[in-house]
Formats: C-alpha cells, sequence, structure tokens
C-alpha cells in the first residue's frame, strides 16, 4: 500500500471508468429524453429517466454502506433508517411547498393533518418551509442519529454481529415510531402529493431531468469524496480497524473516533441519497425504514462487490434493474430468481462482480501484485463460541 | 484499490473519448428501447401485489380482472378488438406502484388500470395517474377524504360501511359502550375519527368511548382482549368496532375466542374481514361476530350465483370464495366495459365523461349507479359469521346508499363535495363555503 | 341414550312445572309446534324470536334437540317443499332427518337445502332455554354450566324453574353458583328488600359479571341520580363492589404475569433455534423465520391428512414439523452454508436469499392465502380459576411446551455424544476435525437441529397467529434481538432474555400502548447492548475477542 495523496485518483481504473459512464449517463439522459424527438428510436421515456434517477439515488446509497462495510469492517443493517431520514427533511420541505393547494386548501396544516383534526403545526416542523433549512436536516438528521448511536456503540466496543443486530433494532424501532400517527409524519401513508420543488413542478421533464442530473453529480461528488477519504490516511487506519480492531488499538489509535468518523460521514451520505430519491418517487412512508430495506442495500455492495467502491455502484444498478426487470417480466415467480442470485453470488462470487472481473483481468495480465488487497480476511469472530448453559 | 495502471494516465484524450463513446453507445442501446407497439388489442394494466405482505389480498383481484378480462375476450373484447392484460407486480412496495404506474402508462401504454389495495399504494400511485392522465378502478373499502378525476372508488366510502355498522349496533342491539380498535395506519384513524364524532353526536359520552390502536401485524393481544373484557363489564352493552387490518386479525379473534368473549356478550364488528380473510381460520369460535359489507358470497341472487360459478371454473378449485373487492373489482370493470362502448373509444377523457350515471347489476340483486362523485352507489349489509366461514346477513339497507367522498362528520371535510360533472363545479374538492375549488384543481 | 332420553323427560316436566298453562289440548299442541316450526323457515330475525318463545310454550319433548341444532346451524330447511330438517355433515354431503317425525332423509345435496339463520340475540335466548332444560340434567356438570348461563342473562322468566332447581339442588358448587344466579335475577325486582337480600347474596362471588350487574345497578343517570332509588341497596352494592374491584386489582396483576410469560414463551420458542444456528453456529441465519413457517404449514398439512383426528393432529405435527423443517436444514447447510464457515456475514446474505425463494416456494404451492389450522378442542378455551381470572389454554400449554423444548435441547447439548462433538466442532473445528469427529455431518446435524426446533416453534405458533407465506418475517428481528440480548451461544441467556423481554413487555403495554411498548423494548435492548456488549449472559475467555 504505498499509494501517496498524490496520486490516489489516478490508481482507481475502475472507478475512472465509473465516473465517466456517470457523466455520460448524466449528460445523454437528459439530452435523449428532451432533445430527440419521441417518435425517434432514440429517444428515452421519462419512466426510463425516473427510473435511472432512482438507481443513481441507491448507487449512491450503496456506496455509502461499501464505505463503512468494505473499509472499516462496520455491517450496518439500518442504513435505511439514514436514508429515510434524508428523504423525509426534503419531503417535510416539500409538503410545506404544497401551501393552500391541499385538498382542504388549508395553507398551515398538511392535508393528513387537517382530517386527523390537528390544530396547529407540530413543532418539529417548524424550519421546513425554507429549502436551506431543509437542505441542512437532510445532513445533520441523519449525521445526530449516527453520531448519538455510533458514540454508543463503538465506545463500547459494541462490533460485528452485535452491531447489525442493534443497528437492525434501531431502524425497527424508527419504523414503527414512524408509522405512528401520533408522531407527526403521516403515519403508514407517509408524505405524498407532492407539487413542486424551489418552484419547479415536479411533473415537468425539465424538473424530473434537472433530479437525475443532480442524482448523477451526487454520485460522482460521493465517490470521489469516499475514494479520498479511503485513500487518505485516515482510509488505512480504517481498513487495519477492519483487519485487526483490537492490533489498531494497542498501536495507540483511537479506533472509536475513526469509525464514529466514517459512520457519521457515511449516514450523511445516505442522507442525501434519500433526498434526492424521494422528489422523483413521489412518496416517503415509514415502509422505507423497514429492516429488510437495510439488508438488501447490504445484498447490492455484496453483488457488486465489497470494498472497492465503485463495485457497490455497480451492485446497487445491477440488483434493482434485475428487481425492475424480473417484477414485470416474471411477476408470479420473481422472488426465486432474485433468492438465486444472492445465494448463486455469495457462493460463486464471494467478491462480486467486480471480483470476478479482476479475476479475469488479472489471469490475462498475469499480473501478480494486483492480488485481492482490498478484501477484508474476515468478517466477524462469532463462529468459534462456546456452549453453555 | 487497483494500481497496476500508474504508468497508463486515463487523462489522455484518446482513452477518455474511448470511453465517452462506449458509455454512451451502451446508454442508448439499453435505455432507448421503448418503441410504440401497434395497437391492435386493447390493454388492461393489472397493478396488484403478488409477493410481500399485501399478496394474501391482493394475488385474487388479479386473478378476478384476468376471469373478467378471459370472459370479454370470449364475447368478443371491446370495440371489436381483445384486451389484453398487462400484469406487473408492485411488491408490497408503496414507492414501487408510482414507478410500476409509470410503466404500466408511459411504457406498456395501458387503456386502463385496475389495481391497488391500501390507502398509500393508492396514494403513490395517484401523481403519477393524474400527471401521465391514467384511469385507475380501486375496488377496495377506504377512509374516503379524496376525489381524483382519474380514479374511480368502487369500493365503500365510510357512509357505505362504518355508519351502517354503527347505527345497526345501537338501534337493533343496543350497544351503548364503544371499542373502536384498529391498527395504526390511515383508515383506521380517519374511520375511528369519523365513528367518534358521529358517536359523540349520538349523545355517547367520551368514557363510553375506548380507542385502541396497535402496530401492523400485531400477533400479542391478550392485554388488549383483556382490557375490551374489563370495558365491556362497566353494566353497558359493549361492542368493539374492528378497523384491524388483515394479518393482525387471526391472532385477536383466536385471543377473544380463548378469552371467552363470545359475540352475545361483546359483539365485534369488523370492516376489513372477509370471506376471504375468513378462509385462513377456523371460524367455529367466531359464530355471531359480525362483519359490514356490501356483498357476501352468500347473497341470494341470480347474478351472485353465476359469478361464484365462474370463479370455480376460472381458479379450478372448488373451495375458493368470493368476497367484496371482487365485487367491486367486477362492478368496476362492466362500468369500464360499459363505458368504452358508450364513449367508442379507450380514450381516458372520452371514457370518463361516459362513465357517470352508467349503471351495473351488482352481485346482490340490486344496481350500482356510478356518481359523479367517482363513488358508487351500494346496499350495506351486515352480516354474522358463521361456522361455515360465510356470514349470514343480519341487517341490511332498504336501497343503495350513494358513496360520499367527504364525509360530513369531520369539520374541514364536511364544507367539500366532489362533483366531476356539474359544469360550474368540475373539481373533487369544491368548497361550498368559499364557492371555490380548494386547492389545486386535479 | 336412555340417560340422555331421561333427561328429556325431566326438563320437559321441569318445563311444566313453570308454565301456568296446564290444561292445553295435547292434540293442538302438537299442531301448534309443527305450525311453529314451519314457519321457521321464511320468517324474518325477529319473528323467529317470537316463534322460539312459541315453540318452547309448547313444552313438546322435541324441543330441546330443535333448539340445539337451531343454536349450533344444524337446521335447514329442504329449497323446494320447505321441510324443516336437521343436518349432519357426513363426507357425501348433508345426513337429513325430518325434525317432526325424526325420521332421516339420508343425504341431501348441500345446494337444496338452506340454513336457517339465527342472530347474535336468537342465540342468547336459545342458550337461556337450554340452560333451564339443563338445570335437571344428571350430571352436576352441565347443572354447574346451565348456572353460570344463565348469570349471563338473567331475566324474571327463569326464577321458578331455578327455585326448582335449587330445592332438588344437592351439588355445593352448583347451589352457590344457582344462588348467584338467583340472586342476579333479583337484583331486577320491584322490591327493595328483594334486592337488598340479592345483593347480598352476591357477597363473595368473584366473578366479571357480578360486577357488571352492580355497576349497573350503581350507574347513574345525566343528572346523576343512580338507578337503585334504595339507599341501602346502594351501599350494599358500593361494599360489594369495592371487595370486587380489590379483587380485581390483584388478579390483574396476576393476568399481566401469565400474558408476559406466555410472551415469553413465545419468544422463547421462536428465538431458541435461532440460539442453535445463530448463536452456536455463528450463522446469520435470515431464513430462520422460514424454518418456522415450514413448521406451520407441516401442521396445517398434518391436519389435512388426518381431518378426523385433529386431537391427535398437533401431536403428530410436532415430530413431522421436525423432521421437515431439520431436512431442509440439512439441505440448506450441504449446499450453501458450508461453503460460507468463517464468514459469518457472508451467510446472512445467502440465507436471505433462501428465505426469499422459501416464500416464494409455500406461496407457490399453498398460493399466498393464509391457511386454516385447527385448533384442537383440548387447546380451545380457558381455564377459569375462578370468576376473575381465567387462563387461556392454548397459552398454559405452549408456555410448558417451550420449556421442554428448552430442556430437551440443554440435555441435549450436554449430556449426549452428539451435543459433545457439536460443542467441540464449533469450539474449534481443526482440532475437533483431528480428533477423528465428522465435523461436516456435525455441522449438518447441528444445522438441522437448530431448524429442526424452529419447525416445532411453527407448530406452536400456529395456534396463535396466521399460517402464510410471510408469516417467518414476523419473527426474525425479534429472534435476533432476543438470541443477542441473552447472549450469543447460550440457551439459558436466550430463555432469560425471552422471558425478561416478554414480561416488560406486557408490563408496558397497558400503561403506553402497544406500539410505544414495542419500541421501548427495542431501545432498552440497544441500550443494554452498550451497557453489556456480549449480552446477559457473555462468554469469557480469550476466544472471544477477536
Amino acid at each position: 500500500m504505498n499509494i501517496t495523496q498524490g496520486h490516489w485518483w489516478r490508481s482507481d481504473r475502475g472507478g475512472q471508468w465509473l465516473i465517466t459512464v456517470i457523466a455520460v449517463v448524466t449528460v445523454m439522459v437528459p439530452v435523449l429524453n428532451l432533445v430527440v424527438p419521441e417518435d425517434s428510436v432514440f429517444h428515452l421515456s421519462t419512466y426510463a429517466v425516473s427510473l435511472l434517477g432512482k438507481y443513481l439515488c441507491y448507487a449512491l446509497l450503496a456506496l455509502a454502506v461499501d464505505l463503512i462495510w468494505g473499509y472499516a469492517g462496520i455491517l450496518s443493517l439500518g442504513h435505511g433508517a439514514f436514508f429515510a431520514l434524508g428523504g423525509y427533511a426534503i419531503g417535510m420541505y416539500m409538503m410545506r411547498q404544497i401551501g393552500e393547494r391541499g385538498v382542504y386548501g388549508n395553507a398551515d396544516l398538511p392535508d393528513f393533518m387537517v382530517f386527523l383534526n390537528w390544530s396547529e403545526l407540530p413543532w418539529y416542523w417548524l424550519g421546513f418551509d425554507n429549502f436551506s433549512f431543509a437542505l441542512l436536516m437532510v445532513l445533520v438528521a441523519p449525521a445526530i442519529l449516527a453520531f448519538v448511536f455510533g458514540w454508543l456503540a463503538f465506545r463500547s466496543r459494541v462490533t460485528g454481529v452485535y452491531f447489525s443486530i442493534i443497528s437492525q433494532a434501531l431502524t425497527y424501532a424508527l419504523m414503527l415510531a414512524f408509522f405512528r400517527n401520533d408522531m407527526g409524519f403521516g403515519g403508514n401513508n407517509g408524505l405524498t402529493d407532492f407539487k413542486d420543488l424551489l418552484g419547479y413542478s415536479l411533473q415537468l421533464d425539465s424538473t424530473k431531468n434537472a433530479l437525475f442530473v443532480c442524482s448523477g453529480l451526487a454520485l460522482i461528488g460521493g465517490y470521489i469524496l469516499c475514494r479520498y477519504v479511503v485513500s487518505s490516511k485516515l482510509g488505512r487506519v480504517l481498513v487495519s480497524i477492519r483487519d485487526a480492531e483490537s492490533r489498531t488499538r494497542f498501536v495507540g489509535y483511537r479506533v472509536e473516533h475513526y469509525k464514529l468518523f466514517v459512520f457519521v460521514l457515511s449516514a450523511m451520505l445516505a442522507g442525501i441519497a434519500g433526498a434526492l430519491y424521494v422528489p422523483q418517487v413521489g412518496i416517503i412512508n415509514p415502509g422505507e425504514f423497514s429492516p429488510i430495506n437495510s439488508i438488501e442495500i447490504i445484498i447490492w455492495v455484496a453483488v457488486g462487490g465489497r470494498g472497492y467502491l465503485f463495485g457497490a455502484v455497480i451492485g446497487a444498478v445491477l440488483v434493482n434493474y434485475g428487481k425492475t426487470y424480473f417484477t414485470g417480466a416474471f411477476p408470479e415467480i420473481w422472488l426465486f430468481f432474485l433468492g438465486g442470485l444472492f445465494v448463486v453470488s455469495t457462493l460463486f462470487l464471494p467478491q462480486g462482480v467486480v471480483g470476478l472481473v479482476k479475476k479475469r483481468t488479472i489471469k490475462r495480465q498475469g499480473d501478480g501484485h494486483a492480488k485481492k488487497e482490498a478484501l477484508p480476511e474476515t468478517d466477524g469472530h462469532t463462529s468459534s463460541k462456546e456452549v453453555s448453559s | 484499490m487497483k494500481r497496476d495502471s500508474d504508468k497508463l494516465s486515463p487523462f489522455t484524450s484518446r482513452s477518455w473519448l474511448k470511453k465517452a463513446g462506449m458509455a454512451a453507445g451502451v446508454a442508448a442501446l439499453t435505455l432507448s428501447a421503448s418503441i410504440a407497439q401497434a395497437a391492435d388489442t386493447i390493454k388492461v394494466g393489472v397493478l396488484h401485489s403478488l409477493s410481500g405482505t399485501m399478496a394474501i389480498s391482493e394475488t385474487t383481484l388479479k386473478d378476478t380482472v384476468l376471469m373478467l378480462i378471459e370472459d370479454q375476450n370470449k364475447k368478443g373484447g371491446l370495440l371489436g378488438k381483445q384486451l389484453e392484460p398487462v400484469v406487473v407486480d408492485p411488491a408490497s412496495n408503496w414507492p414501487l406502484f408510482a414507478e410500476k404506474t409509470k410503466e404500466l402508462l408511459g411504457k406498456e401504454k395501458v387503456d386502463v388500470i385496475f389495481g391497488c389495495w391500501t390507502s398509500v399504494s393508492r396514494k403513490s400511485a395517484l401523481p403519477v395517474l393524474e400527471e401521465m392522465n391514467g384511469l385507475l378502478f380501486y375496488p377496495v373499502q377506504y377512509e374516503g377524504e379524496e376525489s381524483s378525476k382519474n380514479v374511480f372508488y368502487t369500493g365503500a366510502a365510510p357512509n357505505q360501511q362504518a355508519i351502517p355498522a354503527v347505527d345497526y349496533l345501537m338501534e337493533e342491539v343496543g350497544v351503548k359502550r364503544w371499542v373502536l380498535a384498529g391498527t395504526d395506519y390511515v383508515y383506521p384513524r380517519t374511520t375511528n375519527k369519523i365513528l367518534e364524532s358521529y358517536l359523540k353526536g349520538k349523545g355517547v359520552a367520551a368514557e363510553d368511548i375506548m380507542i385502541s390502536y396497535t402496530p401492523f401485524g400485531h400477533s400479542d393481544w391478550q392485554t388488549i382482549v383483556s382490557d375490551v373484557k374489563k370495558f365491556g363489564s362497566a353494566g353497558k352493552k359493549t361492542a368493539v368496532v374492528s378497523t384491524i387490518n388483515g394479518d393482525a386479525n387471526v391472532p385477536f379473534y383466536k385471543e377473544l375466542a380463548n378469552q371467552g368473549v363470545s359475540a352475545e356478550d361483546i359483539p365485534v364488528v369488523a370492516f376489513s374481514v372477509g370471506e376471504e380473510e375468513l378462509s385462513g381460520f377456523d371460524t367455529t369460535p367466531l359464530v355471531g361476530h359480525l362483519a359490514a359489507w356490501n356483498y357476501f358470497m352468500s347473497a341470494d341472487a341470480e347474478a351472485n350465483d353465476d359469478f361464484i360459478t365462474q370463479w370455480h371454473t376460472f381458479i379450478k378449485d372448488e373451495d375458493r370464495v368470493t368476497n367484496d373487492p371482487m365485487e367491486a373489482t367486477y362492478i368496476g370493470f362492466k362500468m369500464w366495459a360499459k363505458a368504452v362502448e358508450k364513449a367508442g373509444t379507450t380514450e381516458v377523457d372520452k371514457v370518463r365523461p361516459a362513465m357517470y350515471g352508467i349503471t351495473v347489476d351488482n352481485l346482490t340483486g340490486g344496481t350500482a349507479k356510478m356518481l359523479p362523485n367517482h363513488h358508487l352507489t351500494k346496499p350495506v349489509l351486515i352480516g354474522e359469521i358463521q361456522e361455515d366461514g360465510q356470514f349470514e346477513t343480519v341487517w341490511q339497507t332498504e336501497s343503495e346508499v350513494p358513496g360520499d367522498a367527504w364525509t360530513d362528520f369531520l369539520p374541514e371535510s364536511a364544507k367539500l363535495i366532489s362533483d366531476w360533472q356539474d359544469p360550474k363545479i368540475m373539481c373533487g374538492n369544491y368548497n361550498t363555503e368559499t364557492k371555490t375549488c380548494s386547492g389545486q384543481n386535479y | 341414550m336412555s340417560g340422555s332420553l331421561r333427561a328429556l323427560f325431566v326438563s320437559f316436566l321441569a318445563l311444566f312445572i313453570f308454565s301456568s298453562s296446564l290444561s292445553v289440548n295435547s292434540f293442538a299442541q302438537e299442531l301448534g309446534f309443527s305450525e311453529h316450526i314451519a314457519r321457521l323457515a321464511k320468517s324474518k330475525l325477529r319473528e323467529k324470536a317470537e316463534l322460539i318463545d312459541l315453540i318452547a310454550e309448547t313444552k313438546d319433548p322435541r324441543v330441546p334437540d330443535l333448539f340445539e341444532d337451531l343454536l349450533d346451524g344444524d337446521l335447514y330447511y329442504i329449497k323446494k317443499t320447505g321441510q324443516i330438517v336437521a343436518i349432519e355433515k357426513v363426507e357425501s354431503g348433508y345426513q337429513a332427518s325430518d325434525v317432526l317425525s325424526l325420521k332421516s332423509l339420508g343425504v341431501v345435496g348441500k345446494r337444496s337445502v338452506k340454513k336457517i339463520g339465527v342472530n347474535n340475540a336468537l342465540r342468547r335466548q336459545l342458550r337461556s332455554y337450554i340452560a333451564t332444560f339443563n338445570l335437571s340434567s344428571d350430571e352436576a356438570n352441565v347443572r354447574l354450566e346451565a348456572a353460570k348461563a344463565l348469570l349471563k342473562a338473567p331475566e324474571a322468566s327463569f326464577l321458578p324453574i331455578l327455585d326448582t332447581a335449587l330445592v332438588a339442588e344437592a351439588d355445593a358448587d352448583v347451589r352457590s353458583a344457582m344462588v348467584i344466579a338467583r340472586s342476579a335475577i333479583l337484583l331486577a325486582s320491584d322490591d327493595a328488600e328483594q334486592r337488598l337480600v340479592a345483593v347480598n347474596g352476591l357477597r363473595g362471588a368473584t366473578d366479571k359479571k357480578v360486577m357488571t350487574l352492580l355497576e349497573q345497578l350503581l350507574l347513574e343517570d345525566g343528572a346523576g341520580n343512580s338507578a337503585e332509588p334504595d339507599e341501602r341497596v346502594r351501599q350494599a352494592a358500593e361494599e360489594v363492589l369495592s371487595s370486587l374491584h380489590t379483587q380485581a386489582r390483584v388478579y390483574k396483576v396476576m393476568e399481566d404475569l401469565f400474558f408476559g410469560i406466555s410472551l415469553g414463551s413465545v419468544l422463547l420458542l421462536a428465538a431458541i433455534g435461532l440460539a442453535i444456528t445463530f448463536g452456536v453456529m455463528g450463522v446469520i441465519n435470515m431464513a430462520h423465520g422460514e424454518m418456522i413457517m415450514l413448521g406451520a404449514y407441516t401442521t396445517y398439512v398434518v391436519q389435512l391428512l388426518m381431518p378426523n383426528n385433529i386431537g391427535l393432529s398437533l401431536v403428530v405435527a410436532v415430530p413431522a414439523a421436525f423432521l421437515v423443517s431439520g431436512l431442509f436444514g440439512v439441505i440448506i447447510e450441504r449446499s450453501v452454508i458450508r461453503f460460507l464457515y468463517g464468514r459469518p456475514l457472508e451467510t446472512l446474505l445467502a440465507t436471505f436469499g433462501i428465505s426469499l425463494m422459501l416464500q416464494q416456494l409455500v406461496r407457490s404451492v399453498f398460493t399466498p392465502l393464509n391457511r386454516s389450522v385447527i385448533t384442537p378442542e383440548w387447546m380451545s378455551g380457558s381455564w377459569e380459576v375462578n370468576g376473575m381470572l381465567s387462563l387461556t389454554y392454548n397459552r398454559l400449554y405452549i408456555i410448558f411446551f417451550a420449556l421442554a423444548v428448552l430442556f430437551l435441547l440443554i440435555q441435549l447439548l450436554k449430556r449426549t455424544f452428539f451435543g459433545l462433538q457439536m460443542r467441540a466442532v464449533t469450539q474449534n473445528r481443526a482440532m475437533a476435525s483431528s480428533m477423528g469427529i465428522r465435523t461436516g455431518w456435525v455441522d449438518a446435524m447441528t444445522f438441522g437441529l437448530g431448524s429442526g426446533v424452529a419447525g416445532i416453534a411453527g407448530v406452536a405458533l400456529s395456534q396463535l397467529t396466521n399460517v402464510g407465506p410471510n408469516m417467518g418475517q414476523a419473527y426474525i428481528i425479534d429472534s435476533f434481538m432476543v438470541v443477542v440480548f441473552g447472549g450469543v451461544g447460550n440457551l439459558l441467556g436466550t430463555f432469560v432474555g425471552a422471558m425478561s423481554l416478554g414480561i416488560v413487555n406486557k408490563f408496558a403495554e397497558p400503561m403506553i400502548g402497544a406500539v410505544l411498548a414495542k419500541i421501548l423494548i427495542l431501545v432498552f435492548v440497544i441500550l443494554f447492548i452498550q451497557r453489556r456488549p456480549r449480552g446477559l449472559f457473555a462468554l469469557k475467555g480469550r476466544f472471544v475477542e477477536d
């Protein structure tokens, strides 16, 4: 690992490919959708634009997870919570933007509060009329939650599977809480019926394309940020924490500080992904907190290849494209395919799709020193346990 | 993290060009294959979850639509064209309902969609339907408070289910004390708000109403059933009005039975328990508990016998039951077919005006009429659960009740009416006080 | 047969006694009886109520059976002729017999007859009549039930027959139940003295129904006037009521405790299989819930195979479910998991995939609808400790069942050779292997054991909740919570964890509601893990770290 700050970027060939592709897609998609006439074979439907935008948001989310899982060995089964919080923050802003265009024509309260007889806006909705405040909350809300949770967990050295399970408990508890109508977030229905964002109608193709471009840029920015972090000295400390946490601690590093930093960073990235996702799909509800969703993120990363960053992006797009395709093509039995895909990829592609490609390349080039240095040796340490009772 | 490429700078113009070109090619190939299809069939979208938590209820409706399409095709289709079903699986995932609606309208170019079960799935699909001017037939009883130009609501509004049920209990059974038990989501919340205000208006004191909410899929009902028993032992006739959702019902009724709460002591009237839910459990201990619907499989009508026979033939299983949302799907489908014939086209903007006033025989021996507020006229039936999992109708309204989109028992909602036919109104939320359509026009 | 005939005769007599019209012509009565019955077919529910009274007044010996049939929904009429028949369901269709001539008519088609419907009000009426018939039964149990039934619907018209029965009654328990029922009826008397006697007669009755009646007596109208005009009666009633309330509070705590233990045992059952596959083997087994589901479906299939022996079906289902889920477990272990040892987080992904596939499998085979698993007679109802506290049988059995499973499992791990091998392999695979243990076989068996135990849990859960493709999902998170809270790799920890979470939940629920109670539990577990990162019963030793 003799890379220095200077050429951390140059060495990342996969990343270059990825960013190039994303950049091209980010430019081409709006062109194909807006400029190319509708009857042309090259015209891209607006449906496809939103769909691709959704994939990009998922990719950013997967990137956030790979940052902590692939490089710091923190397997969070609750990352969907940060994603959803970011989504709720922007959703609340868009709810406020509806103003008196709601069905009851009440400018002070969102519709769901009107018919459930709320008399005034709860305090935590204040400020969400303001876009900058909402944007700030997109980052701050996940960050605070991640900070508190991470601080508690890392300080008391909750690691491995234990961390995974309590992070799952966290998102599960949040899901139950947001399902409660008394919480004032619209209960099971969540927040819907958005009209516009910054004054631009969400129904306009141009707004959709703009959101798409933002997602593309966010993904590129997120990728560069993550790459920068993992290539820095900090990144190397993280890898050493991943591979031998106790040893790193004994060497004198404050392991929990490093973990906390990267965990909060990852949560903020997830929040941004959520904030871009919600205006594109048009709804945010507690289902996003569901533990299953968080497990799925892990699966995207695993299918793509853990610990490469670009692997996570590839995995997210691949699995979600598969889902879109299967649910349309084999609506009755698609779960067999999806489930099978997960089993097969863990068995035969332990390093994901990227690992497969790398192996090929290595074979062809006979390149000895490109062996799997980014790969973790062990994940958890629970396999050896005594049964006592 | 590969560093075997240090020699080759990626930023030489050649490699950039190559990469960009390839990427663009890939993008263009994979993404813009949406070629318009020749319209020699009429496409009918089916948007029901086939996996996930809602599959249990929605799969049946998918089969119902397929059966109706098959039947229509046997009769020669519509406008001389065959109907072609397009089935997708939104997998009980709410944002996916919006996405699949986009797929059905944008990619598949369907002419009409039959789908959704939960309110949140409808709310998710709604903006897409309105944006792309689609047409959805929504076949499930719901909380009301909505009337979109692009949705026809063929299930019951609260005034076609909840309020008549409470009237029955109050007048015929003499109930004085009420437990409103529901799953904590919007339908029970709204229904209970409406009922609370209705009951109070009828002079029921606040301490005679107990409201309890439980999470989705709640399975441990010991405490709540025991509370209900306690509440019911205060000397007044007590009934439970249950808006408990799907899966939580089985453990709820089992606990009721085991704790010895019989229908004769404390009857439970449910709004989400139909024949299909009952087929999932042993109903012996539930005999006498009630449900309020607009259709029961036991309905004594010729149309119903035919429908049941058709269903059994289609599904190849004599034991399958029929239920209220199936009837709502049936009515919706028949109405749409009639409106298409009337309009002579499947174009949404022409079919919609043709829908108003259209009548179709329902399966209980009456007729359903589509109102300008996109809701139906429906009879209300109260049934008692029998040992064989069927309902015995013990009471029913004398005539069909017109569906009311905006309930009269919530202050903000009482002001609103919906009329998509009257040229002076032409919106789903006309405020009778300000004489305007509040908020946006759909 | 002769016993029941005698009982009929006695009840017939009893009907005669309380009736004042002794001199009615029997021929006219027969005519009335058949006429009333014929009218049952097409009359409305309200008319039926009058008809039932009229039929009861005929005091015909066929009345008790007729009422039983009507109550059970076995009374039909033939659509064409309007003939009233009693139906017995047999495999080939409906076995009908005429209710007047009592002659069998053979099997009739399901569509040719229609049921004579009753509603709750009619059922209550019928039950009361049947109770009066039963008051003169030969069996003390039946008489006791009849007396309790009369307490539920105290009507003045039953007073004479109750008095008659009371005179003849020898059994002390039945006597006191009859006295309570009699007092309950007298509460509605016009005579204040009578009411006072009645209230005093209810002293010492531990019953919720009595509480209800007294509350009713003391109900106040809008102006604050009590329904009871007499001051003495009011005072006595309040006294009795307040002692009843004190008792009720004590029993409420006991009931909550029972609920908590019961929820705890459900959690224990759900988690105990996971305590093996996850706790002992380190496989993050996301398909655990589906193993429970397979067990529940096995119960359903077993009941399909033996429809005439539902009572026995559960006993058969337990080993069957163990085998089915266990077999699936072994297959999963051999085909997938064994390649993933040492990579526990990858087992999460693979087993998650497997869980999706298993869900789809049952959805394809059994349809997505919930399946109806019948609760056998011996699991239904509740054990009435007294009128205040009753413990439901299904919960009681499940508590004992969970404890038995736990006990057996601990014995298996501690005292058998297989248990020894299992512990050896999980502690040090290489060493165990070099000592000649077939580690592959032990792995497969261990995973099979954990899955099989999950299957057994499915049998128990099928008695409490839905049996459907998603049922496993409902338990997976709770199961992980319990195992982690108790301490991974420790069965006793799982037990303590499950019980404490169950009890805390049930005591919190009445105070803050079901949803918040659940959230509270989750937050509690999260915070607890911060304090004790390895759970309640942490393993000690070098191998725990790294």
